[in-house]
């Protein structure tokens, strides 16, 4: 195997071999210590108002039952809010306030899992209730927010309205989503010397743990250890809301002495933890005859929950992307984050973006619809281009942007048109079944808008026996980040990825680090690995040339050998020279992302390093009688950069795209009248299924193309950016709905697209009084 | 708390826990296979996702021995209680590996990148092997990629979009190699021979232990006459839900796997007489020509491992409103054999379900056998399941028809549905609005309005009342569509 083309090589998974044969450790599967308990939340049982009285007696006295606490017994900071203050990590009964149903109240830890959760059923918890906040629009007609609103502007948009030859007013609702990870939330604390401890959690953001379990225990961070080897899937909701649980574990562990561990069961999981903000989406579009649009209005209200959590950043998220690929040439943005009684709503691939993307897709759609054209004549005539219709409503300069050579080719490879036809003659023979067609592109931006998040440090170790250990800030949550980051430092080095080993993600290794979120893993952690592996490989190429009397030139690393000059050393021959030599092999590595930057007060800067672009077809058929819907042809190219590993970046567009077709078509979030959730399991929430796939699934990379920014290795980040070409499925799904009154009307559609959303949407174009 | 299975320092359940002969001397009656692997084996390859069947994170796989060889059935760990083990081998996906080297269906896995995460990985692996194991190696590809779908259908994964995963399963299950099981199949069989005569042993006692195993159904009456508080214990698919997500114990249990009566299957020209405790699996295979839609809709009942594991008498006899076989059994005009200690009688499906979750069922009753007719030429079957998705989730509205035509006019029909009442219910108003009429729009539309006579249902998590009549009044016109022989698309996928 030749190692000079580490990067690009569809190398497996680094886990594959222990993730196939069940040797793949998890949090909840480490052996337990010889005494540790087990930690369970009682939560509340009403949306909103205050613990009149809790009596947890017979919780004390239950089975199996160590410990029981509440808000009074957290010895340092009981607010674990990740940006600003508002979530407490226990309500106070006397000070606290209730603002959701499920919200942690006490805890107790017990000698199994089991009895703890049968010890919190017992607590006997008396109210004083509040009419509860629950929906949307209560909230944006109450104006009631966790944050206050934030406006993007560019051009006078109401004077391109007030011109344009045609206009349109309308809105939307578009659900949230459930992480559901198939690891639920998993922390085990274990309590060390001078009051320290070691934290083993399945979390996207170690550091923030770190931070808040010294903060509840009012020690300082050095005393606190954590290590995230691997999570059993992320996705954002292990972002902000993986600490609490650790916080927990280890306010017990320091009251006991004992190791303690607390996962979530799955109905705590969904019932205790943030989703994917619901959007209600309100535009006002303005355009000529052409469908060029003029100007463009939005106003997009997010449910973020009961407190802030990440929403302010989510929020501005979906406003950066409510213009997708399309140039806005006068265009207001209004951000709403609107408070409701219910769980905190939280990161979640895309973090807003598909929310405000999709606004702008349906805009698309209707502005073909009243002018009669294909939509994808209208999004053509839309795109940005690079030369003067190249800035965003936040005034960044779009500098590179292929997405009209994505849609050229996807538009010849899935014979867009051709089908088109074959739809439009399908249709007219039948009355029951009705099938439709959307191609829309994705263009999304890389970096975190809160600037000073992309940052990474990296720590590199040679041993003397050739191998190589490499650890970073970033975490692994099935997106192969630590075979690309392996991949990276192999390179470096010219040596056999087999070699190097990425270990679990600590913070007393590398500190201060960001979360593995905004599609940055890779992106920032590699290079910060490329730096200290590079630092390393200076050194090694000093040393030798001092040592062999070479130049540099004349030392090559290559095939996981050394050449000086003439003699061909082992890579191991090498470290151990090194090291007889007394030359360091270790280092760090530290990365910041260039050029980004984000002024709030003026709603401009750069927010973004680059954009990732992809672009998909979906054609679907419905039901016209019950709704139910076939997602029968997807076909999808995605712009990666120059890809580190394309088996894992295909992985990563697979899988994003059907999460997101899952986002807008099947699961349905829901609450009852008094804010509990009522699709608490996967049994009432469902998520897409083997049979959900479409019969036809081509998808493929973007070939021949590298990042235009100077990224590692000129590759692009994959994580989220795939969700998003799941839109094409929802507006396929509205465009087969249409042509129950064969295009003539636009049917409003909500999402998610549900069989029961399906015939709404299709009964009133049938009945359009009713 | 634990219980003695029985008197102290003999065994009583025994199983293979891979290769190792296991016996259970101690265990809460409710000790769920996911509990016992992961708290008690360390064994914890197999995962815990929902804990509610829903997931197939903790998918193992059950051998026994079969009438060509060992069966290997995929199930959910987290809803078997240990006792349902007698008599098996359970693998799980720490012995696929032989040595070193990796099953072909994991070999298969690390080869197409169908591992992302990794966490439900062994729950798909144990799927992918059973498949593995009961595919005919001259399968078409077509019918490879069904099986693939029956098979996988219970398994969820939340990071690849599935599609890796269904490429390596196409590609292992047309491996023709064999494995090291079936090098040791003589010596499994061999030791799961050696377990039974406990179970000969036990069918005679009476003792105080808490997880019962009769083999007659006399024995059965008898236990459930002397033990009021018992639960009896079918595929265990809903009922062990009361343990694992509302907490509750039980401490008595009666397990129907090994009474012999209730596995018989009787085929004769008029009737399919089949034991209560007849998986439906099994009965799916049964029926598969007779009613195409019956077995259409059984694909589509939870997933495989549920349907390994679940009975045709537990869904009958669970009487919940929102089970997919009683409007079908309804309109098939089935008939049920109670029996106790000391009676037996026969009831119609139309008397069975009395009000929510209750029953004909006396006390001390149990299903013995379901008799339902064979398919006619006369007589058609349609059935009809409506979900939010295909794979593996409960029906918003479950609609079955047996209708009779001549001539162009309704000569009779039955029409029932699920998920529109307390109870799986027949559609009266509905079918008189039928009767002796031709099947045409106008008489479906007198048919659609006689609907809300026959039903009122209600709000959900999984549909709305509106919808749920919206759609029941639809499907009539769908029937009719398709009666009519109209030459058009009804259906969005070769689904019912």
């Amino acid at each position: 195997m030749s190692s000079t083309h580490t990067i690009g090589r569809a190398i497996a998974h680094d886990s594959a071999h222990k993730h196939v044969s069940g040797e793949a450790i998890y949090v909840d599967d480490q052996t337990p210590l010889a005494s540790q308990y087990y930690a369970c939340i009682g939560g509340s049982e009403i949306a909103h108002g205050k613990v009149k009285n809790m009596d947890l007696a017979r919780v004390k006295t239950a089975p199996g039952v160590i410990d029981v606490i509440t808000a009074d017994d957290i010895p340092g900071a009981a607010d674990i809010g990740p940006v600003f203050p508002g979530d407490p990590l226990l309500v106070h009964g006397a000070d606290g306030t209730i603002e959701y149903l499920g919200q942690p109240l006490f805890a107790v830890v017990a000698t199994s899992h089991t009895l703890g959760r049968k010890a919190v059923t017992l607590a006997q918890i008396e109210y004083q209730s509040r009419p509860p906040v629950l929906d949307l629009d209560q909230a944006i007609e109450a104006r009631f927010y966790v944050r206050p609103p934030h406006e993007m502007a560019r051009g006078d948009a109401t004077r391109a309205l007030e011109n344009a030859a045609y206009r349109i007013n309308a809105c939307f609702a578009v659900g949230g989503q459930e992480h559901l990870y198939l690891e639920g939330q998993a922390s085990m604390v274990i309590p060390g010397e001078d009051g320290g401890m070691t934290v083993y959690t399945s979390t996207q953001n170690p550091t923030e743990t770190q931070k808040l379990v010294a903060r509840v225990l009012d020690i300082p961070m050095n005393k606190v250890d954590v290590i995230t080897r691997r999570m059993g899937g992320g996705f954002g909701g292990k972002e902000t809301q993986a600490a609490a649980w650790s916080c927990l574990a280890a306010i017990f562990a320091a009251r006991t002495g004992v190791a303690i561990s607390c996962r979530l069961s799955r109905r705590d999981d969904m019932v205790m933890t943030g989703k994917r903000h619901g959007f209600f989406n309100q535009y006002e579009v303005g355009f000529d005859q052409q469908g060029m649009i003029l100007g463009l209005k939005y106003r997009l209200a997010g449910q973020c929950g009961y407190s802030p959590d990440l929403s302010d950043a989510i929020v501005d998220r979906a406003m950066f992307h409510c213009d997708n690929a399309y140039y806005l040439p006068a265009v207001h943005i209004a951000g709403l984050r609107c408070k409701t009684h219910t769980v905190s709503n939280t990161a979640f691939r895309g973090f807003g973006g598909p929310q405000g993307m999709i606004a702008m897709e349906t805009v698309i759609d209707e502005i073909a619809f009243r002018l009669n054209k294909d939509p994808l004549h209208i999004r053509k005539l839309n795109f940005y281009n690079t030369t003067d219709r190249n800035i965003t409503p936040y005034h960044q300069e779009i500098e590179a942007f292929n997405i009209p050579e994505i849609v050229a080719q996807l538009e010849e490879e899935s014979a867009y048109w051709k089908r088109r036809e074959n739809i439009k003659a399908f249709n007219q023979q039948s009355p029951v079944i009705k099938k439709g067609l959307a191609l829309t592109p994705v263009k999304f931006g890389i970096s975190f808008t809160v600037s000073h998040l992309n940052q990474a440090g990296a720590l590199i170790h040679v041993y003397t026996d050739g191998s190589i250990h490499v650890n970073h800030g970033g975490t692994e949550m099935g997106q192969g980040l630590m075979t690309k980051i392996a991949q990276i430092v192999a390179q470096v080095f010219q040596v056999n990825p087999q070699r190097i080993v990425v270990s679990a993600t600590r913070t007393d290794k590398v500190p201060n680090t960001s979360p593995t979120a905004a599609s940055s893993g890779t992106d920032i952690n590699g290079m910060a690995a490329l730096n200290a592996a590079q630092t390393i490989k200076q050194r090694l190429t000093d040393f030798l040339s001092a040592e062999h009397a070479v130049t540099g030139d004349e030392i090559a690393f290559k095939n996981d050998r050394v050449r000086v000059k003439d003699t061909v050393l082992s890579f191991a021959q090498v470290a151990k020279q090194a090291w007889l030599a007394r030359v360091s092999l270790s280092a760090t590595g530290f990365y910041k992302t260039p050029k980004v930057y984000y002024h709030r007060e003026t709603a401009s800067g750069q927010p973004f390093y680059y954009y990732a672009n992809g672009a998909a077809v979906s054609e679907v058929s419905i039901d016209t009688l019950t709704g139910e819907y076939k997602l029968d042809r997807v076909d999808i190219i995605h712009d990666v950069g120059n890809s580190i590993n394309p088996a894992i970046d295909l992985g990563q567009i697979e899988g994003g795209f059907i999460q997101g077709v899952g986002w807008l078509t099947c699961e349905e979030l829901k609450w009852n009248d008094a804010g509990k959730l009522l699709s608490d399991s996967p049994a009432t929430y469902k998520i897409p299924a083997i049979n959900d796939v479409p019969e036809i699934f081509n998808v493929r990379i973007l070939d021949n193309t590298r990042n235009e920014s100077d990224t590692i290795f000129r590759s692009k980040a994959v994580g989220e950016p795939p969700l998003m070409l799941a839109i094409s499925t929802w507006c396929a799904i509205r465009d087969a709905i249409a042509a129950v009154a064969d295009h003539a009307v636009f049917p409003k559609l909500n999402a998610p697209a549900t069989p029961e959303e399906i015939l709404r949407a299709v009964t009133a174009l049938k009945n359009p009084s009713t | 708390m634990q219980f003695n299975w029985w008197e102290s320092g003999r065994r009583v359940i025994e199983f293979l826990l891979n290769n190792e002969v296991v016996g259970i001397e101690q265990a809460p009656a409710d000790l769920t296979v996911l509990e016992y692997l992961r708290d008690q084996r360390r064994l914890c390859g197999t995962k815990e996702g929902c804990a509610s069947g829903d997931c197939g994170a903790c998918t193992v796989v059950l051998a026994e021995p079969g009438m060509d060889g060992l069966k290997y059935q995929n199930c959910n760990s987290c809803i078997t209680f240990l006792g349902a083990l007698h008599g098996r081998q359970l693998i799980t996906v720490e012995h696929l590996k032989n040595q070193q080297t990796l099953h072909p269906v994991q070999q298969a896995m690390v080869d197409y990148h169908g591992a992302q995460c990794g966490f439900c990985t062994p729950g798909f692996v144990m799927s992918m092997f059973a498949l593995y194991k009961n595919l005919n190696r001259r399968s078409s590809p077509g019918e490879r990629k069904t099986a693939t779908q029956e098979y996988l259908g219970g398994n969820l994964c939340r990071c690849t979009g599935y599609k890796s995963i269904i490429d390596a399963a196409m590609e292992s299950s047309a491996s023709v190699q064999g494995d090291q099981f079936n090098q040791r199949a003589a010596d499994t069989n061999q030791q799961l021979a050696q377990i039974a005569p406990f179970a000969k042993a036990r069918a005679a006692t009476t003792g105080t232990e808490n997880f019962h195993l009769p083999e007659t159904c006399e024995a059965l009456g008898d236990l459930i006459n002397r033990l009021p508080g018992a639960r009896l214990l079918a595929g265990g698919t809903d009922l062990a839900l009361e343990v694992t997500q509302q907490l509750q114990s039980m401490q008595q249990i009666i397990y129907l796997g090994h009474v012999s009566a209730l596995q018989e299957i009787h085929i004769t020209r008029q009737h399919y007489r089949i034991g209560a405790a007849v998986t439906l699996s099994d009965f799916h295979r049964m029926i598969k020509d007779d009613y195409p839609d019956l077995s259409r809709l059984l694909l589509r009942f939870g997933s495989r491992q549920i349907r390994n594991l679940g009975t045709l008498g537990g869904n009958i006899a669970n009487a919940s409103p929102i089970g997919d076989l009683p409007p079908v059994l309804l309109v098939l005009n089935a008939r049920l054999d109670l029996q106790s200690a000391d009676t037996r009688r026969t009831v119609d499906m139309d008397d069975f379900f009395v009000g929510y979750r209750q029953t004909a069922l006396k006390k001390n009753e149990f299903i013995r056998a379901i008799s339902i007719p064979r398919a006619d030429a006369e007589h058609q079957c349609k059935v009809y399941k409506i979900s939010k998705r295909l794979d593996d989730d409960i029906s918003a509205v479950c609609m079955a028809f047996n209708v009779q035509l001549e001539n162009r006019m309704v000569k009779s029909i039955r029409i029932a549905c699920g998920g529109m009442a307390a109870i799986p219910k027949r559609a009266m108003a509905c079918e008189q609005a039928l009767l002796g009429k031709p099947l045409d729009p106008d008489s479906i539309a007198a048919a659609q309005h006689a609907l809300t006579q026959d039903f009122q249902p209600i709000d959900d998590v999984r549909a709305s009342a509106a919808y749920r009549m919206r759609v029941a009044q639809n499907l009539l016109a769908r029937l009719q569509l398709e009666l009519a022989g109209a030459q058009i698309p009804t259906t969005v996928a070769n689904h019912v």
